[in-house]
């Protein structure tokens, strides 16, 4: 069939614009006549998106060094994608609702607390926490639990800055994030679909990893509040809930926190999360993902899946954390 | 969808209503010879716009999910409305609505097959094993996968000639196959909705189809205590 590609195409090969074009090509050559026509149309409108502008979404902008060691090369989600296709429930469970509806929030004050095993708990005011320490600009993967992906250029620094700061004791084992409640800004919340306020949570040596990323901004500018304004976690190597938006809380525990999703449906979510492509607890396959924001013909409909990698390739940094574990049962 | 259930609990008031004056023209309306292809290119509006989507880049920043969903959406809402036909035909008195019931099955499996041509082609690029492998692993494929399975032999049979060569009564009884489907159907949509715990949609089908299997029940049963009264009365049931 014209669609037919290799299964196991490297992600690091993917390069969108020619794909597109060979695609023409094809359809060209194999005259399809009309149906080749109306291709051509629409790869055409999908380049004529010009490559983002240095400051997309017209937010404020956000300083930050290029971390390229930490950074993929892969081909960016356009902007528009990034800030249009979300899971925020507090906003609503569609992929549109939270950039409809994330209008309401307000970012500013915005205090964050941190707490629980540390000899220096206190809260932040978001100022204190945009000076804390560099930001840096991380190109990360970032893969769905529901089998997609796109490629983000965040901005933020390792969460290690933050606790470091508040001096976490011994007894700090794990460290757990909780959003914003407050259903007057958040109209998703008035849907039972989660318990609210959203709580996640990471074991203290995820959290302390240097790609475990406190997030501010994204594509040069501060966050837009359907991505998690005014600040999120980005943690690269497990599914996309793992990373809480709008934090306002942030507590050292002893015990492993239980977080949404598990009281939501407790044998299809376990703690950890990780992106596994062998391991499916939510009943769907997790072996390949739809790269979002690839361009192509129909918007990408043909482009190939892209086969999913074990820690979202992030395997290198972070295997040996879970070094004797069966990633099976912890899954 | 909506009105199919309130047809079902508004039930006495409907046949009044269908003999009042109002709904007379719109009963003149179903018997225009029009209207059936209306109705069916309705029925395919959905793909229609899903076409227009695809060539005009519409489809959103995740267009196989696009297309997987929305057709496996309206596979269910077919099916919805093909098993509206008899409870609502019963209601009304309009024997004429039963004209339309082939016509909107096909619908669904039509909409179904395309469903599982989606994930066969866009999120499976045509590798059997890698199907085989997801519908051995994970129920809610599984479910899909019969789903769309028992509804094969209803679709081949649903020609005047089939239902002549296997005799009304064999036909009759081989469709009711139609009610496994259903179940089966709903089962699919709930499970693949609870790994994101939104069971709300499902739960309305799952509301909408239960009446309308409720109906046939209740219906059977109150034809049964009516035929041991009247024995010659007894067995027509659709």
């Amino acid at each position: 069939m014209l669609i037919k590609k290799p299964r196991d195409i490297a992600s690091s090969e993917i390069t969108p614009r020619e794909a597109f074009r060979g695609r023409r090509r094809f359809l060209a050559a194999a005259g399809l006549g009309a149906a080749a026509a109306a291709a051509g149309i629409a790869t055409r409108r999908a380049a004529a998106i010009a490559p983002d502008a240095p400051h997309p979404g017209g937010l404020p902008a956000l300083p930050a060094r290029k971390k390229a060691e930490l950074s993929t090369l892969e081909a960016l989600t356009p902007y528009k994608d990034v800030t249009t296709y979300n899971n925020f429930y507090e906003f609503g469970t569609s992929k549109r609702d939270p950039a409809e509806y994330a209008g309401r929030l307000r970012t500013r004050p915005w205090t964050v607390v941190v707490e629980g095993e540390a000899l220096k708990p206190r809260s932040f005011g978001i100022e204190d926490l945009l000076k804390l320490a560099p930001m840096e600009e991380r190109i990360y993967r970032h893969r769905c639990v529901e089998a997609w992906s796109m490629v983000v250029p965040w901005i933020g620094y390792p969460l290690s800055s933050l606790l470091r700061a508040v001096q976490p004791t011994g007894k700090a084992k794990y460290v757990e994030f909780v959003t914003l409640l407050d259903p007057a800004q958040m109209p998703g919340q008035s849907n039972p679909v989660l318990q609210w306020p959203y709580r996640e949570g990471l074991r203290m040596d995820e959290a302390m990893h240097p790609l475990t990323l406190l997030t501010f901004g994204l594509y040069g500018e501060v966050l837009p509040n359907q991505d998690g304004a005014p600040l999120r976690m980005v943690i690269p190597w497990k599914y996309g809930f793992k990373g809480a938006k709008s934090i306002v809380r942030i507590r050292l525990v002893e015990q492993q926190p239980v977080t949404s999703w598990m009281r939501a449906v407790p044998d299809w979510y376990g703690f950890y999360s990780n992106v596994n492509p062998h391991v499916s607890p939510q009943n769907w396959s997790q072996a390949t993902e739809r790269r979002i924001g690839q361009g192509g013909a129909f918007g990408g409909l043909f482009a190939p899946r892209v086969p999913t990698q074990m820690f979202n390739g992030y395997g290198d940094q972070v295997a040996r954390l879970y070094a004797g574990m069966d990633l099976s049962k912890y899954f | 969808m909506r009105q199919s259930a309130t047809s079902v609990i508004a039930a006495p008031g409907l046949r009044a209503a269908a003999a009042s004056g109002t709904l007379r023209l719109r009963r003149a309306t179903l018997q225009a010879p029009w209207f059936k292809p209306a109705l069916l290119a309705l029925g395919l509006t959905p793909l229609a716009l899903l076409v227009w989507r695809a060539f005009t880049v519409q489809l959103g920043p995740n267009p196989e999910q696009t297309l997987i969903w929305t057709t496996g959406l309206w596979a269910l809402r077919f099916l919805l409305f093909t098993l509206a036909v008899t409870p609502l035909r019963r209601l009304t008195g309009w024997a004429e609505l039963a004209r339309f019931r082939r016509m909107l099955g096909l619908l669904a499996f039509s909409y179904a097959a395309l469903h599982f041509i989606c994930y066969l082609w866009l999120t499976n690029d045509f590798s059997l094993g890698a199907v085989a492998k997801d519908v051995v692993k994970h129920p809610f494929v599984l479910a899909g996968m019969t789903a769309l399975t028992l509804m094969l032999p209803l679709a081949a049979t649903s020609t005047n000639r089939m239902v002549k060569r296997l005799g009304a009564k064999r036909w009759q009884a081989l469709h009711r196959l139609v009610y496994v489907v259903a179940v089966v159907a709903v089962f699919h949509f709930w499970w693949f909705k609870l790994a994101k715990n939104n069971t709300g949609e499902p739960k309305l089908y799952a509301l909408l189809f239960g009446l309308l299997l409720a109906y046939r029940v209740l219906k059977a049963w109150q034809s049964r205590r009516a035929g041991s009264a009247r024995p010659d009365q007894g067995r027509r049931i659709t």
